[in-house]
């Protein structure tokens, strides 16, 4: 992760704000629009450049910070990103999708032509990539924000360090930390729910534990997190098997490393069974 | 009603007065807090009347698992502590330090942090009375010679407004070991009452002058012998009964010999590094401090706000060469020295009280009374004395990038 040691943006002109799609369900860029309480402080902060999701204006690039949300899945969006990256200087992937496949990466363990095959009449017509990969497999990111979908107040803090050019407070451990200082009760401790928040990434605020349920991981890996041990604790205690640990790790984040290693290691133990 | 009570003096209090005393304390302005059912676990939680506190409830606690489960009908405290308690009331979670914004060429102070609360707590552990302790000489509020932190005025301030309600332990958890520290089950000092829990009511210890003046309040009579006797027998069977043991004997040299034992290379294996311990820990106050600035034109509002923090945090040691402790390895072994080791040389006392806490919230049960049982063990094998440094094996070197 990379921190601005200057302001990202000029001053003296208002900056430009870029919002691109790629592979994605649109929902990391809603939440940008969910800001509603800030958005009018947003677009007197900077100038929404580009951002099709919200008004048709387009300003002409450069810009100065560009928001990625999707992953690169087909021969069109593997070029468009390039171009992407020379039309920003500053660029941040927004969520999980952008910053790890997303849950399409899936398609990455699979063989693409049947996947196709089942889902369109005519996949002579799709053309697509074998993979669905981040956007850092193909350019230099900037910064990158987690979630599925992003967290708002993430994206705010993001853009008002980018603005001010501090480093911008996004925690990278675990999300066991967040769900204590909310006080809410551990439900792998007291209700033997397989929560992946002790190898998990905190900043959604522990939105699941808070309505009783198990972290899902979709912030994706917290920093060093120790996969082996509550994959053990998991498989020796609550008696899950291999392919349901797996399932587990294979979700929004399967594709990014070290749920990926991990992932791959319950498939070869289920395998072997 | 008593006419005088005197600090030292032993009352009878019935069940049915408890309520009386939680009304006497609102009456007083108090905001009562106390034990109460949330979600399947003891919370700690503001308490209107005596009907919010766990009447029934038991609680069943070991390595990585808790569980309530029910208890006799007509008991309010057979259960132990939970995962919170009076800390997260002192030294809240997070807490807005202030708030300013710029004003020409002045920076212009909107708000500071939030107003003192008058805390009651109800049905304080003795083990949190001696955590308590510890905070109060790590945020300095008794002895300033001890003081070590940053000066800490919410904290003072809180505590001194407040009154803590002792409740004896009769009934011990699986992960309770005060007796190994000489911190429970029993409350000595510290409380302004201690009650202890028979069957029908409670024999109320006076602590201070403030819980003289409340139990006067109440209706309250001289116990009976057998009430008396009642109490000390409940109290002798719970230190008996600790679900964990420690020897603290010579703990500190212990850790300083046991620097590079294999044992924390298979810890490291176990610990998630996920912070649950700390954020539980009654006696942690580790926190960071974080300024952000709006997204409003000119970025001119700016707050402060402290946060619970953890020294299992990749980031909580980051300087501009890396992080300090880069391995799991090095933070257990750090948290585990510094919590019964160095702690002494910082604060004079242990920075464990032996609450069980952080073996009943490991998500993955490690236990510390069983990894300083293996310390020990190395320590006393033949041929293990002294550290072994294998080539590159110094762990707490910044990171390379």
């Amino acid at each position: 992760m990379i921190t601005p040691t200057a302001p990202a943006v000029p001053t003296a002109a208002k900056p430009k704000l870029a919002v691109y799609k790629f592979s994605s369900c649109d929902g990391c860029q809603l939440q940008l629009l969910n800001l509603e309480d800030q958005l009018l402080d947003l677009v007197g902060a900077v100038e929404i450049a580009y951002f099709l999701e919200a008004r048709r204006r387009e300003l002409p690039p450069p810009y100065d910070i560009g928001l990625v949300e999707g992953s690169v899945s087909t021969p069109e969006e593997e070029e468009r990103i390039q171009h992407v990256r020379r039309d920003c200087k500053y660029l941040v992937t927004i969520g999980a999708c952008a910053t790890s496949g997303g849950i399409q990466a899936l398609r990455n363990w699979a063989n693409i032509d049947e996947f196709v095959g089942h889902v369109y009449a005519q996949p002579e017509h799709v053309s697509t990539l074998e993979t669905a990969t981040p956007i850092a497999a193909h350019v230099f990111v900037d910064f990158e924000l987690r979630g599925c979908p992003v967290n708002q107040l993430q994206v705010a803090e993001l853009l008002s360090a980018l603005l001010v050019g501090r480093k911008p407070n996004i925690p990278t451990h675990s999300l066991c930390i967040e769900c204590k200082r909310r006080g809410l009760p551990c439900v792998l401790v007291s209700d033997n729910q397989p929560c992946l928040g002790p190898i998990t990434q905190a900043g959604c605020g522990a939105l699941c534990p808070a309505v009783g349920r198990a972290c899902y991981g979709c912030f994706g890996p917290m920093e060093q997190p120790n996969m082996a041990s509550l994959g053990s604790w998991f498989t020796s205690r609550l008696g899950y098997s291999p392919r349901k640990m797996k399932q587990m790790l294979r979700l929004f984040n399967g594709y990014l490393e070290p749920f990926k290693q991990a992932s791959d290691h319950y498939e070869r133990l289920d395998a072997r069974k | 009603m008593t006419a005088t009570v005197k600090i030292g003096q032993q009352l009878y209090l019935s069940c049915s007065a408890l309520d009386d005393m939680i009304q006497a304390l609102r009456g007083l302005g108090f905001t009562v807090v106390g034990p109460r059912v949330v979600d399947g676990v003891i919370s700690w939680q503001t308490l209107e009347t005596a009907a919010d506190l766990p009447r029934g409830v038991s609680d069943q606690q070991s390595a990585g698992s808790y569980r309530l489960v029910d208890g006799e009908p007509e008991l309010m405290f057979q259960f132990v502590v939970g995962p919170d308690g009076p800390k997260r009331y002192f030294f809240p979670a997070s807490l807005r330090l202030f708030e300013f914004h710029v004003s020409q060429q002045n920076f212009v102070l909107d708000a500071g942090p939030p107003q003192v609360p008058k805390l009651a707590m109800l049905g304080v552990r003795a083990c949190e009375l001696a955590a308590i302790a510890v905070q109060d000489r790590v945020f300095g509020i008794d002895d300033p010679t001890t003081f070590r932190c940053e000066s800490e005025p919410y904290y003072s301030q809180t505590r001194q407004e407040s009154l803590l309600i002792a409740v004896n332990c009769t009934r011990p958890s699986g992960t309770c070991f005060c007796a190994a520290w000489g911190t429970g089950p029993a409350a000595t000092h510290g409380f302004d009452l201690a009650l202890t829990e028979l069957r029908d009511g409670f024999l109320v210890q006076v602590g201070s002058k403030r819980g003289c003046l409340l139990l006067e309040k109440l209706p309250v009579r001289e116990p009976t012998q057998a009430e008396i006797e009642l109490a000390e027998i409940k109290l002798e069977r719970a230190r008996e009964r600790m679900g964990r043991a420690l020897d603290v004997r010579g703990l500190k040299e212990l850790l300083d010999q046991s620097i590079e034992y294999p044992e924390w290379d298979e810890i490291a294996h176990r610990c998630l590094s996920c912070g649950n311990c700390t954020m539980v820990c009654p006696t942690c106050f580790c926190c960071s401090v974080s300024d952000t600035t709006d997204l409003g034109a000119g970025s001119q509002q700016v707050s402060r706000t402290r946060q619970w923090e953890s020294c299992f945090t990749h980031q909580f040691t980051y300087t501009v060469s890396g992080p300090e402790r880069n391995t799991i390895r090095g933070r257990y072994r750090h948290w585990l020295r510094h919590k019964l080791g160095t702690w002494w040389e910082q604060f004079g006392s242990s920075g464990c009280v032996g609450c069980g806490r952080c073996i009943t919230w490991c998500p993955v049960g490690i236990d510390l009374t069983e990894e300083v049982r293996r310390l020990r063990e190395r320590s006393q094998a033949p041929g293990s004395r002294g550290p072994t440094l294998r080539p590159g094996e110094v762990d707490h070197g910044p990171v390379s990038r």
